[in-house]
């Protein structure tokens, strides 16, 4: 399935991107804005979209969690002169991973069908969730996005940017 | 591993032979040269890197060397001289004590100083741009050769109102708390001071360090203090006072050390004790931002209400990583402007084949950031292959810039007089420190004077002049 990204680099030109920001209201915590994008409208169901950006959230606001784990781990932190740093991994590093796999998989699954391609937030500073929309070159964009990819590999699975 | 270790000579190669053939061998040779380039090699802001990206310090670094061989050779000193006396008198756990104490204390100043505060990446062209067409937008204006009236944007945070300043050299909208540190010329999240003691930025990734740091070297003095002055008077009570100088010279040197350091960090542990409890940075109380002074109903909204929380999330909290990918490697792409605002035309310009799925095409010249391979940012090697670390620059005290106070009051206070140094951050607002500081600050207003005054005569003053304007200025 990573096929169709792929297809979709080579046969789609990038239309325009979109930043969702930070939303600060609660604080210096990371959480992103659910406001609905007005240039999304047409290519991605509202609440799609929202779910996504709710569970990127909730995943943030797990990381960043003040609690018993956190506290232990930086006590025990604390307590090596922080030397305990150079060999093991942060409970924030770990969710970061998890977020990564999550948006990757949101896009094979979601976003690219529909010409989407989202951004993980931590390689723009953790600032935006950058939407890039793809234009579909080959077509008036309602064809499948490969149709005529010339990677010959099987797009019977993939959705066209107009899919719906 | 990577190419880059042989580089520089093939370098001088090919640039040389290049005018005159263009055979295939060349082009896949000089691509590999570029791609293996790291990202910190082109980071826009004024640090410096050791260790192939591992370390990342500020510019000027001479007086970290100065607080580095001020505490090795005082504990050299203890441990050498006085130590042997004390371990067969009193008892062994003296130098055992003193050595965690000197541990604890060079790892949490190693840590503070080398690793990344919290520095933020500038804007992505495409992102500038973007937030250019939406200022416009909001002011109603169109871009003009005039440099537009200052962005800002406001926030209610927790029933507070707080204004989101916009960066024109990151062109970001600083987040809250973030701001932008002119000597190092980055914007840096939950930014506290720059600490030109252990020659970096202090900011939400090492703040904690930072404050552990002069937690224990504050226990390091007073031990080492103390305990000079037992073995001074001990072994006064055999051979008499001048005699038991005479026998142990090198006390006399570490108490004077130790007297000296002790009132600035003592008093510097006990500020940032009073700041983290109330859950503000050095930054927001010089300033004065949510100080009763400013409005009955000003109150700081990010403290959580009690000082126990406060504490317990500043230094217990989650460390974040770092947001600038140092030793990433730079993606090979086709070459962009510099200039974000011709972000718009660059679309569809480019794609690039970069397989990661969550990429986006890269049409950034500054330092795109891959996912960080793990677990990269806690590790910074203090070991052996920091061989790099050159301590082939120290600049003189004189020449610095942000030594201004410190030069100019050699005369006037001890050397270490640590927290006025820090305290010199705004010429405007008289700092507030808390009771237990009151000796100290009648003579801060008149440094203060001072600096601005002897400021104006040195041009390498120039720049903690600017520093303090801008600084005071966010």
């Amino acid at each position: 399935s990573g096929h169709n990204l792929q297809e979709l680099r080579r046969s789609a030109s990038l239309a325009t991107k979109v930043f969702v920001q930070r939303d600060y209201s609660d604080g210096t915590i990371c959480q992103f804005q659910t406001k609905f994008p007005p240039e999304l409208d047409s290519r991605i169901e509202r609440q799609l979209f929202e779910e996504t950006v709710k569970t990127l959230n909730n995943f943030y606001a797990e990381a960043e969690k003040i609690g018993g784990s956190s506290y232990l781990e930086g006590c025990l932190a604390c307590a090596t002169a922080y030397f305990i740093f150079l060999c093991m991994e942060t409970h924030y590093e770990k969710v970061l991973k998890k977020i990564s796999r999550y948006i990757q998989e949101q896009n094979e699954k979601i976003f690219a069908p529909r010409g989407l391609l989202l951004t993980d937030p931590v390689e723009r500073g953790m600032r935006v969730i950058e939407i890039s929309i793809y234009e579909d070159r080959c077509s008036s964009g309602s064809a499948s996005s490969g149709s005529s990819s010339s990677s010959g590999s099987s797009s019977g699975g993939g959705g066209g940017a107009g899919g719906r | 591993m990577t190419p880059g270790g042989g580089g520089p000579m093939k370098d001088c190669e090919y640039s040389q032979i290049s005018t005159h053939s263009s055979s295939p061998m060349e082009s896949p040779h000089k691509k590999k040269k570029i791609a293996a380039r790291r990202k910190w090699e082109v980071f826009p802001g004024r640090n410096k890197f050791f260790c192939n990206g591992r370390i990342m310090m500020a510019r000027q670094t001479g007086v970290f060397y100065l607080t580095l061989v001020l505490i090795l050779v005082t504990s050299g000193l203890f441990f050498a001289f006085d130590c042997p006396y004390l371990a067969v008198k009193i008892t062994p756990a003296i130098p055992v004590v003193g050595g965690i104490l000197f541990f604890f204390v060079m790892g949490t100043l190693l840590r503070t100083s080398f690793s990344d505060p919290g520095v933020l990446p500038r804007a992505t062209p495409d992102e500038a741009a973007d937030l250019e067409r939406q200022i416009d937008i909001a002011n109603g204006t169109s871009s003009g050769g005039y440099r537009p009236p200052p962005r800002t944007r406001e926030v209610i945070i927790n029933g507070q109102t707080v204004k989101l300043k916009y960066c024109f050299t990151c062109k970001i909208f600083r987040p809250p708390r973030a701001s932008h540190c002119s000597l190092c010329d980055n914007c840096v999240e939950r930014f506290d001071h720059h600490c030109p003691w252990v020659g970096n930025c202090v900011g939400k990734r090492n703040y904690r360090f930072f404050y552990m740091f002069i937690l224990s070297l504050s226990f390091l003095t007073v031990f080492i203090f103390a305990f000079v002055i037992t073995h001074v008077i001990l072994r006064s009570q055999q051979t008499g006072f001048l005699n038991a100088l005479k026998d142990s010279p090198a006390s006399v040197l570490e108490a004077v050390v130790c007297f000296f350091s002790v009132w600035s960090i003592v008093g510097l542990s006990g500020f940032h004790t009073y700041l983290i409890s109330s859950n503000q940075t050095t930054n927001e109380d010089i300033k004065g931002s949510w100080s009763n002074k400013r409005g009955k109903e000003n109150y700081n909204p990010y403290s959580y209400g009690n000082i126990i929380t406060n504490c317990c999330a500043a230094l217990c909290g989650p460390v974040s990583p770092s947001l600038i990918d140092r030793r990433g490697f730079i993606q090979p792409d086709t070459p962009q402007p510099a200039a974000p605002t011709n972000g718009i035309t660059m679309y569809g310009a480019t794609q690039s084949q970069s397989n990661m799925a969550a990429a986006t095409p890269l049409l950034q010249s500054e330092p795109s950031l891959t996912s960080e391979e793990l677990p990269l940012p806690g590790k910074t090697t203090l070991g052996a292959p920091c061989a790099t670390l050159s301590l082939g620059q120290p600049t003189p005290p004189s020449s610095m810039p942000n030594l201004t106070s410190e030069t100019v009051l050699t005369d006037m206070i001890p050397l270490k007089e640590e927290h006025d140094g820090h305290q010199f951050l705004t010429p405007e607002e008289a700092p507030s420190p808390p009771g237990m500081l009151s000796t100290g600050s009648p003579i801060t207003h008149s440094h203060t004077l001072h600096v601005l005054s002897l400021a104006s005569q040195d041009s390498l003053h120039e720049d903690s002049v600017r520093g303090l304007v801008k600084l005071s200025s966010v």
